[in-house]
C-alpha cells in the first residue's frame, strides 16, 4: 500500500550545515498492517512519518501510495493527504472552531460530503468515543485525552485509508493515556492500516503487526512484536529496551 | 467665557459633530476597510512567499512607512493633477490613508499570523485542505483575535489622522472649526471643541473595542 524507496532527508541547520536525519530508508507497508516505530529521540522516526504524507519534503528517494508516486513532481498532494489521516503529539485541534466544526470543516470545504452528511458522520464517530456531549464546545475546554480522541475522530471523518500517529500519547497526563490507546486499539481491530510512532511498548506488543527500531536515520531492526521484545538482535536495541521496559 | 461664546459653541457643536459623522467617520471606515484588505494581502504575500510580489510589497511598505502622510497627501492632491490625474479631496485622502493603514497593519497582521502555531496549518494539510483554505478558515481567524488590540489602536489613530485631510481642502471636523473661528475669532474655544469631538468619537471606539474583545474571549 505504501512503499518507501531510498528515502533520505537532510535538514539545513542555522549555521548552514546539513544534517542527515534519514539515510536511504526502504520499507513496504501492506494494507491492514499496524506498524509501530520506536527508537531514541533524534533517530528520525517522526521525520519518517512526516515524509509519508509529505509534511516534510524528502531530500531524495521515492514514496509510492497505492502504486502512485506521491513524491513525483505534479502530484496533487492535497488529494493524497485526504486519504491519509494524521494525529499529532500536540493534538492541533483548530482552536477557533467548535468540536463539531473541527470535524466537518475539511469534508464540507473539500465537497466530499454535504454539511448534513458530515454532521451525521461526525455525530456517529463522536458517539463511538463517548464525546458527543462535547460537540459544541471549543477545544480549549477539553482535557488532553479528550482533545486527542477528537483529533483521531477528525481524521476519521475523512474516511482515510491509512492513519499516521506521531507520538499520540506523549503530551498526555498518565491517567489519560489509556483512553486514547483504547480508541487506537478499536481502530486497529476495525482493520485500519496504521503507522504509529510511540513510546508505549505495551501498545506495540499488543497491537503491532511489525515493530521497527529506528536509530540514526535507518531502520536498525524490524520484527514481529514477540521476537522484537523477546529476542532483540542488535546490541543497540537491547540497550534501548533495557532502558524503556 | 461669556454668553455669546457659549451660544456659539452650542451652535457649532452640531456642525462639528455632523462633519465628523459625514466626513471623518466615513473616511476612517472606508480607509480602514480598504487598508485591512491591503494589509492581509501584503502579509500573505510575504508568508506564502509569492515570487516577485513578496519583494514588491516590501518596497511598498518601506516607502509608505518612511514618508510623512501629509507629504503623500500633497503629492496625490496637488502633485498628480500636473500629470493629468485628478482626485477630489475625499478620494485623495481615502487613497493615501488606505495605503498607510495597509502598510502599517500589514506588519501587525503578519506577526499575528506567524504567532499561530505551525501545527494548526499542518493539521489543515493533513485533512487535505490547501494553504489558502487553511489560512481562510483556521489561521486568519485565530490571527485576527491576536491582532485585534493593535488593529484597534490603528483605527483610533486613523480617526485622528483624518484631520490631516484638512490640508487637502477636505471639510472635516478641523476645517469646519477653522471656518467658524475665522469668522468669530474664537480660535481657542473652537479648536478645543474640535478636540472634544475627536475625544468623543475615539472614546466610543475604545468602549466598542473592549466590548468586542470580551465577546471574542467568550468564544474560546
Amino acid at each position: 500500500m505504501i512503499s518507501v524507496k531510498n528515502l533520505t532527508k537532510d535538514y539545513t541547520k542555522a549555521d548552514g550545515n546539513h544534517i542527515r536525519v534519514i539515510e536511504g530508508l526502504n520499507y513496504e507497508i501492506e494494507k491492514g498492517e499496524k506498524i509501530v516505530i520506536v527508537g531514541p529521540s533524534g533517530s528520525g522516526k517522526s521525520t519518517f512519518l512526516r515524509c509519508l504524507n509529505l509534511l516534510e519534503r524528502p531530500t531524495a528517494g521515492q514514496i509510492f501510495f497505492d502504486g502512485e508516486e506521491i513524491t513525483a513532481k505534479g502530484t496533487d498532494i492535497n488529494k493524497v493527504r485526504q486519504r491519509m489521516g494524521m494525529v499529532f503529539q500536540n493534538f492541533n485541534l483548530f482552536n477557533n472552531l467548535t468540536v463539531m466544526q473541527n470535524l466537518t470543516l475539511a469534508p464540507v470545504k473539500l465537497k466530499i460530503m454535504s454539511e448534513k452528511e458530515a454532521k451525521e458522520k461526525a455525530t456517529e464517530l463522536l458517539k463511538r468515543v463517548n464525546l458527543l456531549e462535547k460537540a459544541d464546545v471549543y477545544p480549549a475546554s477539553l482535557s488532553g485525552g479528550q482533545k486527542q480522541r477528537i483529533a483521531i475522530v477528525r481524521s476519521l471523518c475523512m474516511n482515510p485509508e491509512v492513519m499516521l500517529f506521531d507520538e499520540p500519547t506523549s503530551a498526555l497526563d498518565p491517567e489519560m493515556v489509556g483512553e486514547v490507546l483504547d480508541v487506537m486499539k478499536q481502530l486497529a481491530e476495525d482493520g485500519m492500516t496504521m503507522v504509529v510512532v510511540t513510546h508505549e511498548m505495551g501498545f506495540a506488543r499488543e497491537v503491532a503487526t511489525k515493530v521497527l527500531f529506528m536509530d540514526e536515520g535507518i531502520i536498525l531492526e524490524e520484527n514481529t512484536p514477540e521476537e522484537f521484545f523477546e529476542h532483540p538482535r542488535t546490541k543497540r536495541l537491547q540497550d534501548f529496551l533495557s532502558k524503556v521496559l | 467665557m461669556n454668553e455669546r461664546i457659549i451660544n456659539e459653541l452650542i451652535e457649532s457643536f452640531g456642525k462639528l459633530f455632523l462633519a465628523g459623522l459625514k466626513v471623518s467617520l466615513p473616511l476612517t471606515i472606508a480607509s480602514f476597510s480598504a487598508g485591512l484588505i491591503i494589509a492581509f494581502l501584503v502579509a500573505l504575500a510575504q508568508i506564502a512567499k509569492v515570487p516577485v510580489l513578496r519583494h514588491l510589497v516590501r518596497v511598498y511598505v518601506w516607502i509608505i512607512r518612511c514618508t510623512p502622510m501629509i507629504v503623500q497627501l500633497f503629492i496625490v492632491y496637488f502633485g498628480l493633477p500636473s500629470i493629468g490625474i485628478k482626485f477630489n479631496s475625499f478620494v485623495s485622502a481615502w487613497l493615501v490613508m488606505s495605503l498607510s493603514v495597509g502598510a502599517y497593519c500589514s506588519e501587525t497582521v503578519r506577526a499575528a499570523i506567524q504567532s499561530v502555531p505551525v501545527g494548526q496549518l499542518e493539521a489543515c494539510y493533513c485533512d487535505g485542505l490547501t494553504f489558502w483554505q487553511g489560512m481562510m478558515h483556521v489561521i486568519v481567524p485565530q490571527a485576527l483575535r491576536t491582532a485585534f488590540p493593535p488593529l484597534s489602536n490603528s483605527i483610533i489613530g486613523l480617526v485622528k489622522d483624518t484631520s490631516l485631510a484638512y490640508s487637502v481642502a477636505l471639510v472635516e471636523i478641523l476645517a469646519t472649526a477653522q471656518r467658524i473661528a475665522a469668522r468669530t475669532y474664537d480660535y481657542f474655544w473652537l479648536y478645543l471643541e474640535a478636540g472634544l469631538i475627536y475625544l468623543i468619537i475615539c472614546s466610543v471606539l475604545t468602549v466598542i473595542q473592549s466590548r468586542a474583545e470580551a465577546a471574542l474571549e467568550r468564544r474560546r
